[in-house]
């Protein structure tokens, strides 16, 4: 784990309102594993005061600049704008200083016992899936089932492809692939691979709509979440999940930055995390 | 007394950032803030922690507690409300799983500790006079988030000076007691704490505050009202404590929006004898040794050989 200050090599907009930010990360990249996360913040601006969590979608390794410097390591993360704090890293360019922190949290756990792997991702939650397909694919079959809402909500498919990942593709006003969503896709192919292992990322009514297709056949099934933090440590307690067996008496809470952000669904209490969408209206934007 | 070699004497070149109180020694008056920095284990990774002046624990309860329904967090300009709802981990736990790890840390150990009762409140001082390893305890009368207990005994002087006496009867080391900014008149209660006992105040716990979201129309924490902290707190927090520091005897930890040195003298200079340091830490896990460096190189500009030299020198 690392807390530094760096500067950013790229910012680019790679559909309407989503962007692709590669920043300069000597230690982080080799050290990340897939599902693991950065927190972000720039430094051009006050605000906002904390810093964001954001997945890392991959790291890599761009030459140096001359002779005699070591090559750039970085890592992507890929971003939705969606209020201030994305407002203002939209507008930063090459060059731009950041802080950083990480890799943090608890990535997925990876299967290589060539059994079906299915990546479900909603919209912006693709974005842990792509480490971890680069992985997966080494030893098996992957498949990427990936929904949004419309057209420019479904992103870097081509990069998946090129993995070698098989593609499937809806969109709820059916602009791009099949129209519907995600989920129908899923139990269609848990319907044929009952026992895959499924990966989940996006918005938290898919995350639920996954699990309720996943519990009842033999597939394992872990999600990785998004919650409100300050520390992204375990210290703050800001961004709490109920675990299975929690209770008012026997306390059982898991830290979204630390025991997460990827859990195994059957670690979780889906009824009390039900309750919270419906009390927060918890939205992943 | 024995003459300190040349090369040992504090000068400006090398300050000596020590400060002693009510039998405190630290090696510099920077710590964090309770609720800030977990059990100390956490941040390990980003800081040497022998570095920090002192650490203080999340605020603990006898029995584990499970703390407030999410979002428990929400970020506002210049700040953020939290209402996590005192979330430990309880006593035994503590000295079993987070204690060992304390121990090793080559400075000193402050347990915050508060109750849901009177009777709890003591309960939870007895228990803690029986463990060792802990150097002085901060007693938490101004959590504003929890229904019964912390701010309850924290508004009122009588209340107040009640529970501070009852704990005090339990505890033999160093009792510093944190007070909250949510009342008229925060000397009053400062009196009362003096009188009835403790050692030390540190001040200022959270302001309550509250976020809308608008198009909810509905708080954005879970818990309706958090505590605002941060750097739009600071102003406020060093007026209180330099009200505390002129109303009382006791030496004072000033807290409140600490983000630098610079901020952190402000406290010094208005009379505290040390600091907290809290959302900071959330921002940047290296804050509090950005915070001591920066001490030093103001020490040094300023060619003032000890930080001791600094504090209560406000010129009104």
């Amino acid at each position: 784990m690392k807390n530094f200050k760096s500067t950013i090599l790229s910012n680019q907009e790679v559909s309407p309102d989503y962007y692709r930010m590669k920043i300069l990360a000597p230690g982080i990249a080799n050290l990340a594993q897939p599902g693991q996360f950065v927190m972000f913040r720039s430094q051009t601006t006050d605000e906002p005061l904390l810093r964001r969590p954001f997945g890392i979608f991959q790291t890599g390794t761009l030459p140096s600049d001359c002779d005699g410097l070591p090559d750039k390591e970085f890592v992507e993360i890929l971003y939705k704008v969606v209020g201030r704090g994305t407002s203002i890293m939209r507008e930063l360019h090459e060059g731009d200083r950041v802080e950083l922190l990480g890799p943090l949290g608890r990535g997925f756990e990876l299967a290589d016992d060539g059994g079906e792997q299915i990546l479900v991702g909603g919209g912006i939650g693709l974005v842990p899936l792509y480490m971890l397909a680069c992985e997966l694919v080494k030893t098996n079959k992957v498949r990427l089932l990936i929904g949004g809402r419309s057209r420019k909500d479904v992103l870097m498919v081509t990069e998946f492809e090129r993995l070698g990942v098989e593609t499937y593709v809806s969109t709820d006003d059916g602009t791009l692939g099949e129209e519907g969503p995600v989920t129908q896709v899923l139990e269609r192919k848990l319907n044929k691979y009952p026992e895959a292992a499924v990966y989940a990322c996006g918005p938290m009514p898919m995350l639920e709509a996954v699990q309720r297709i996943c519990q009842p056949r033999k597939a394992t099934l872990q999600v990785s979440l998004e919650a409100f933090m300050a520390c992204g440590v375990g210290a703050c307690l800001g961004c709490v999940v109920k675990g299975v067996g929690h209770s008012e008496e026997q306390p059982h809470y898991l830290c979204t930055c630390k025991e997460g952000p990827v859990f195994y669904a059957d670690d979780l209490d889906w009824e009390l995390l039900e309750k919270r969408v419906n009390e927060e209206g918890y939205s992943h934007e | 007394m024995s003459e300190m070699p040349l090369s040992k004497r504090p000068s400006a070149d090398t300050p000596d950032l020590a400060v002693e109180f009510a039998g405190l020694r630290l090696k510099n008056p920077v710590m964090p803030a309770s609720g800030t920095f977990g059990y100390g284990e956490e941040y390990s990774p980003y800081m040497d922690l022998n570095r920090l002046g002192a650490i203080v624990t999340k605020g603990l309860s006898l029995r584990p507690k499970a703390g407030n329904p999410t979002p428990r967090i929400a970020e506002t300009k210049g700040g953020m409300l939290n209402a996590i709802g005192l979330q430990n981990v309880g006593m035994d736990a503590f000295v079993e799983q987070k204690l060992p790890f304390l121990k090793e840390v080559h400075t000193p150990v402050i347990v915050n500790f508060f109750g849901n009762s009177l009777e709890e409140y003591g309960q939870a001082a007895q228990r803690l006079s029986q463990i060792d390893g802990i150097d002085a305890v901060e007693l938490n009368i101004s959590c504003p988030n929890v229904k019964q207990g912390g701010i309850v005994f924290g508004t009122d002087p009588l209340a107040a000076s009640e529970v501070v006496s009852l704990v005090r009867s339990h505890i033999n080391k160093p009792l510093i007691v944190k007070l909250t900014p949510n009342v008229t008149d925060i000397t009053v209660i400062a009196r009362a704490v003096e009188e009835a006992g403790a050692d030390v105040i540190s001040c200022i716990n959270t302001l309550t505050g509250m976020a809308v979201d608008i198009r909810r129309r509905r708080p954005r924490l879970a818990n309706g009202t958090g505590g605002l902290s941060g750097p739009a707190l600071r102003p406020l927090a060093v007026r209180m404590v330099y009200q505390v520091v002129q109303a009382v005897k006791l030496p004072v930890i000033g807290v409140g929006g600490i983000m630098s040195a610079e901020d952190a003298l402000e406290f010094l200079i208005a009379g505290a004898h040390a600091v907290q340091v809290g959302t900071a830490n959330f921002v940047d896990p290296s804050a509090m040794i950005n915070i001591i460096d920066g001490l030093q190189r103001f020490c040094q500009e300023e060619g003032v050989a000890s930080i001791k030299e600094l504090i209560g020198t406000l010129r009104c």
